[in-house]
């Protein structure tokens, strides 16, 4: 056999994937060498979606940062938004009143059902089974919905702000909410039933690319992929902010860190997550939602045009940005696709000196080659659809 | 002889009408139409006359207008012969196949027999397997003449799967060749006149087979690979505009017709109704006179067996639109490792039971 293969002078192709591929969603670009069908290297080149986030940052005051977070995972920006202002808070010393951290946790919930459905909704779609994808759009649909009713847009909600948050919860939202989950949890049953006891679904998903625990770990995996693996960590559990330790939520982890594992987990996610907003809902405590330090966040419009001081603070920080004191952090929350950090560091100005962003893609998309190398050609669709690279996240 | 002539030209223009006419423009909506049901949408609905929008029955219209007028592109590099009779060569086969296929008894009206088929050839089974294995050259020809990658990995995939799905299709088909004794697809379509004498009774097995191995010989999902669009762009017809790329997509509607007709013979009866006789339907049809009553006959046997092949293209979207895609060794492994000797079992215990009986 070895003397026949080798008098057919048979040469590997060597094929562009992308940027422009329909499974290079997010804009990446795969080199791809097939000997046959059989990956025998593959490189990753990511960096087409770079808008220069980090440096961005740098030139706008510490709020006029938030717009820029929402286009990072552009599938769930709220939990940018919370991240970011976490941050920001934890460098000037900021405690939000109990009812905004409850929203904040609402929302950051919806934004995780919405890039959970749209994953595993666009996962579907990539293997073929169109339905599913629709089914889960819809229920997108009526997430974004919620989160239009709350914040006015549907995908870059620029919601939370340092020390509160834009607006609170519109009247009825609970009721509202109560519906459309429970058209949600319909629809997760109905591709529950076309997907995960699928046996060309489950064929197509298991036993592909898997990532052992231990390596998943030196690899910086964080969120769901990490989780499929095996390895309990979520920061919402790990190091709760928040509310989250007063929430009853479970983590789902998978056994062998293959593309089914880390379907299932985002699966159950799914259903996690709409029992903590459910819970945050009922627990949902009246009072304000921003914090009385006017010179972090600004007050009322009604006290700004009425009282002088109000209108001097006001005046102060929309033109020279808040002054967050001098000195360097980092937070991290969970993200839909994983651990989102931002490393700040103020020099006491109205900007920040660097805004830093640890993607969760990022790790995630590099590890690309390591779990492909030696798969076939139709592997990369269902593993590059569970990593679930996000371009303006891992590009920044 | 004149009018064995004109008989012959009215049937083949009746399929060719049925097939180019309405099936292949039709299905396309009907496709659009039928995964929008599926998927809670509404589906295409806007293109119009005056207003008129006809629930998107003028989509097809508008598709084909558009795609007439796109320019019709050539690769650089690309075998222009090749890449030109790809489309034709994939188009043709579906339709010939159909000429084999029954779609109706035998009648007597004005003292003229008339059989409902265009080449009663005996056989019929054979002929449908020759020009169906001819289709895999279009796409094989498209994928290398391209001078493209995703064209080659396309046309390769397809080489691969419809000649391993061949042997099974060919070998799943034994079963009712035996039971039935004729290659003669009118033969076999006239002994189904009994209900539970059809084909998917007397070979539920087979049926499953030669159902599976037709929708993977088809190409579509859930055997879709050579054309796996998140894989590798659109397969053996990246390269492809214009009209011919519409004649693919036109082979592929009527090879989903062929094989519903196919099907429809060899397994579901024919054009005979469930539990009525033709004869008990010639007794109903009565007030219209022999003749007139041996011609409602005709239609109802016409109608009934195509109203089986909308039921089995049907059921092809149903499919097509409910399951993911398979893998290229999957496939394979299916093919060779599960259809294959199920098909052989299959034989083996149809010759037992043939042979004791």
């Amino acid at each position: 056999m070895t003397d026949l293969a080798k008098n057919l002078h048979t040469e590997h192709m060597v094929i562009n994937m992308g940027p422009s591929h329909p499974v290079t969603h997010g804009t990446v670009k795969f080199l791809v060498t097939l000997d046959g069908e059989t990956i025998v290297d593959f490189d990753v080149e990511i960096g087409y979606l770079h808008r220069g986030f980090e440096k961005m940052c740098e030139n706008s005051t510490w709020e006029q940062v938030f717009p820029y977070t929402d286009r990072l995972n552009y599938l769930s920006p709220i939990i940018n938004n919370v991240g970011y202002a976490l941050a920001v808070e934890k460098l000037i010393g900021i405690d939000t009143p109990e009812r905004c951290k409850y929203v904040r946790v609402i929302v950051s919930e919806l934004s995780r059902l919405a890039d959970h459905l749209t994953n595993v909704a666009a996962s579907g779609l990539e293997l073929g089974a169109f339905t599913a994808f629709l089914y889960f759009v819809e229920a997108r649909d009526l997430i974004w919905d919620l989160l239009e009713s709350v914040c006015g847009a549907r995908l870059t909600s620029n919601y939370v702000r340092i020390g509160g948050l834009k607006n609170d919860l519109p009247d009825g939202f609970k009721e509202q909410t109560k519906e459309v989950f429970k058209r949600c949890r319909e629809l997760w049953i109905d591709v529950d039933k076309l997907l995960t006891k699928n046996r060309i679904f489950i064929d197509r998903l298991k036993d592909v690319c898997i990532m052992p625990p231990d390596e998943a770990i030196a690899w910086g995996f964080t969120g769901p992929c990490l989780r499929a693996s095996g390895v309990p960590y979520d920061v919402r559990k790990a190091q709760p902010y928040l509310v989250y330790d007063q929430i009853d939520f479970e983590i789902p982890i998978g056994e062998k860190g293959d593309n089914f594992d880390r379907y299932l987990v985002r699966m159950e996610e799914i259903n996690q997550s709409m029992r903590i907003v459910e819970q945050a809902l009922d627990k949902l405590p009246d009072g304000p939602i921003n914090v009385d330090m006017p010179e972090y966040r600004w007050q009322s419009k009604d006290d700004i045009y009425t009282k002088i001081e109000s209108l001097i603070f006001h005046f102060k920080t929309v033109t020279g940005g808040i002054r967050v004191p001098q000195g360097e952090v980092y937070f991290p929350v969970e993200g839909a696709n994983g651990e989102v950090g931002f490393y700040l560091v103020s020099d006491g100005s109205g900007k920040p000196y660097k805004c830093r962003v640890r993607p969760p893609c990022f790790p995630l998309t590099a590890a690309m080659p390591r779990m492909i190398k030696g798969a076939l050609i139709a592997d990369i669709v269902p593993t590059f659809d569970m990593i679930h690279m996000i371009g303006g996240e891992c590009d920044r | 002889m004149i009018a064995d002539l004109i008989e012959a030209i009215a049937k083949i223009l009746f399929v060719f009408g049925v097939n180019m006419g309405f099936f292949a423009p039709i299905l396309g909506w009907v496709e659009r139409k039928q995964s929008a049901v599926m998927q809670d949408r509404v589906g295409a609905n806007r293109a119009d006359i005056f207003g008129f929008t006809l629930i998107g029955l003028l989509h097809p219209l508008s598709d084909t207008i558009k795609l007439i007028t796109k320019e019709d592109f050539i690769p650089a590099g690309a075998n222009k012969l090749f890449h030109t009779l790809a489309p034709f060569i994939s188009l043709t086969p579906a339709l010939i196949t159909f000429a084999v296929v029954p779609f109706g008894g035998q009648y007597e009206i004005f003292g003229r027999r008339i059989n409902l088929v265009v080449a009663d050839l005996d056989v019929g089974i054979l002929f449908v397997f020759a020009f169906a294995s001819l289709a895999t050259y279009g796409t094989v020809l498209a994928g290398w003449s391209s001078n493209n990658n995703w064209s080659f990995l396309g046309g390769l995939r397809a080489a691969a799967q419809m000649l391993s799905y061949e042997v099974a299709m060919g070998l799943s088909i034994i079963g009712i060749i035996m039971v039935y004794g004729s290659l003669k697809l009118t033969e076999i379509g006239a002994m189904q006149t009994d209900f539970f004498k059809w084909g998917i009774f007397l070979q539920p097995i087979g049926f499953i087979l030669f159902l599976t191995c037709a929708i993977a010989e088809n190409k579509r999902a859930p055997f879709d690979i050579p054309e796996a669009e998140t894989e590798i762009v659109a397969g053996y017809f990246t390269e492809y505009s214009s009209m011919k790329f519409i004649m693919f997509w036109m082979g592929e509607f009527l090879e989903m017709v062929t094989i519903s007709g196919i099907i429809t013979t060899l397994f579901l009866g024919a054009w005979h109704l469930p539990f009525i006789s033709d004869e008990r339907l010639l007794s109903l049809f009565g007030f219209a006179g022999p003749n007139g009553s041996i011609i409602m006959l005709m239609m109802a046997n016409i109608a009934t067996f195509f109203g089986k092949i909308i039921f089995m293209i049907w059921f092809q979207m149903t499919i097509r639109w409910t399951l993911p895609r398979f893998r290229y060794d999957q496939i394979m492994k299916l093919g060779w490792k599960i259809m294959l000797p199920i098909s052989l079992i299959n034989i083996f215990i149809t010759g037992l039971v043939v042979l004791l009986k």
